[in-house]
């Protein structure tokens, strides 16, 4: 069987391992992150929501993924 | 009231329609249930909100959205703890894509410790918001010129603070305000500063369209009275504007006639 590799990522500014090939929509899914209610930014640009299953996660990728919390 | 018609009094900002003029922050309470119902106490239509990443280790942590519905309440995304224009464009460029939010609140602060808007990067980030099609509600300082300013650059609607965020001061600076209230025709929201339930009143009286409160209620010893205290005086403040006070004398005037004194 063929080993799947890894690449490392930056998730809300913390380094995380994940596996190669895998896209936004599936590292949403992964995490249990309910789309409806973020946003996604790759590299510091916002990204579709109608698109995140193109969107394939690359080595050194900076990820962030908001909602809304409290505040004044 | 039986027998008695009062003319309609409608809150619009940007074209929408509210009922309330008092508008409410979600942050500082103890939990997100005792914010939601600070908020339904309040009878506020529109909360505001803040952007900022999602809980990737602790999944169970409450998310806002299931205590206060947005599909009931408006929410207004809100840049506090920004202190950039660029900073702030991204925040709400990223509220505008969690679900299709248009009208936010630009706060873009420039001094830590007071937490005083930066007016320049203000006004920039207005101009660029109000191009991008935002409708744009803006914390500012209680600077006439600066609230025309932020007219010109395409503001929904001028926000001018009490005094410094979170201080409970009142308003400071009442004849701004009223200058303010005099030069335009924007929805005026006092922002900030205030510390118990006369204050609101006293903005309403001013001539203001509304007023936005977060820690004077989640800080009160009680804040679902303090809540209702806040509805009411909003309230009560409009009526008082609107029914035209009497003139300041400084002699006294009986209130019972002097005809027929026995």
């Amino acid at each position: 069987m063929k080993k799947i590799k890894k690449i490392k990522i930056s998730l809300n500014g913390k380094v995380k391992l994940i596996n190669e090939k895998t896209s936004l929509l599936e590292l949403t899914k992964n995490l249990k992150i309910p789309i409806k209610k973020v946003a996604i930014e790759l590299n510091q640009e916002i990204v579709d929501k109608r698109k995140l299953s193109r969107k394939i996660i690359k080595k050194s990728d900076r990820i962030e993924i908001v909602h809304f919390i409290g505040g004044g | 009231m039986e027998g008695v018609k009062l003319k309609k009094d409608n809150f619009i900002v940007a074209k929408k329609r509210f009922n309330s003029r008092l508008i409410v922050g979600t942050g500082k309470y103890k939990n997100m249930s005792e914010c939601a119902k600070a908020v339904r106490l309040s009878g506020a239509d529109i909360v505001t909100v803040a952007v900022r990443r999602v809980n990737i280790t602790n999944k169970k942590k409450p998310i806002l959205m299931d205590y206060i519905d947005p599909k009931k309440i408006t929410y207004l995304p809100n840049t506090a703890g920004c202190f950039s224009s660029k900073e702030a464009l991204r925040t709400l460029r990223l509220a505008r894509e969690i679900g299709g939010w248009k009208l936010v609140k630009l706060e873009v602060l420039g001094d830590r410790k007071n937490l005083f808007p930066e007016m320049i990067e203000t006004l920039k980030s207005t101009e660029v918001l109000s191009k991008e099609g935002f409708k744009v509600m803006v914390y500012c300082n209680d600077d006439p010129l600066m609230a025309k300013r932020l007219e010109e650059a395409g503001a929904s609607a001028i926000m001018p603070l009490a005094a410094p965020i979170g201080s409970g001061l009142g308003i400071l600076n009442k004849v701004n305000v009223k200058i303010i209230r005099k030069q335009t025709k924007l929805p005026l929201i006092i922002d900030a500063g205030l510390g118990e339930a006369s204050d609101a009143t006293i903005a309403m009286e001013l001539g203001c369209d509304g007023v936005l409160v977060n820690t004077a209620i989640a800080k009160a010893k009680k804040p679902f009275d303090m809540a209702l205290a806040f509805k009411h005086a909003v309230i009560a403040g409009r009526k008082s504007y609107l029914s035209g006070r009497i003139k300041k004398t400084f002699s006294g005037k009986p209130s019972s006639p002097n005809k027929g004194i026995i």
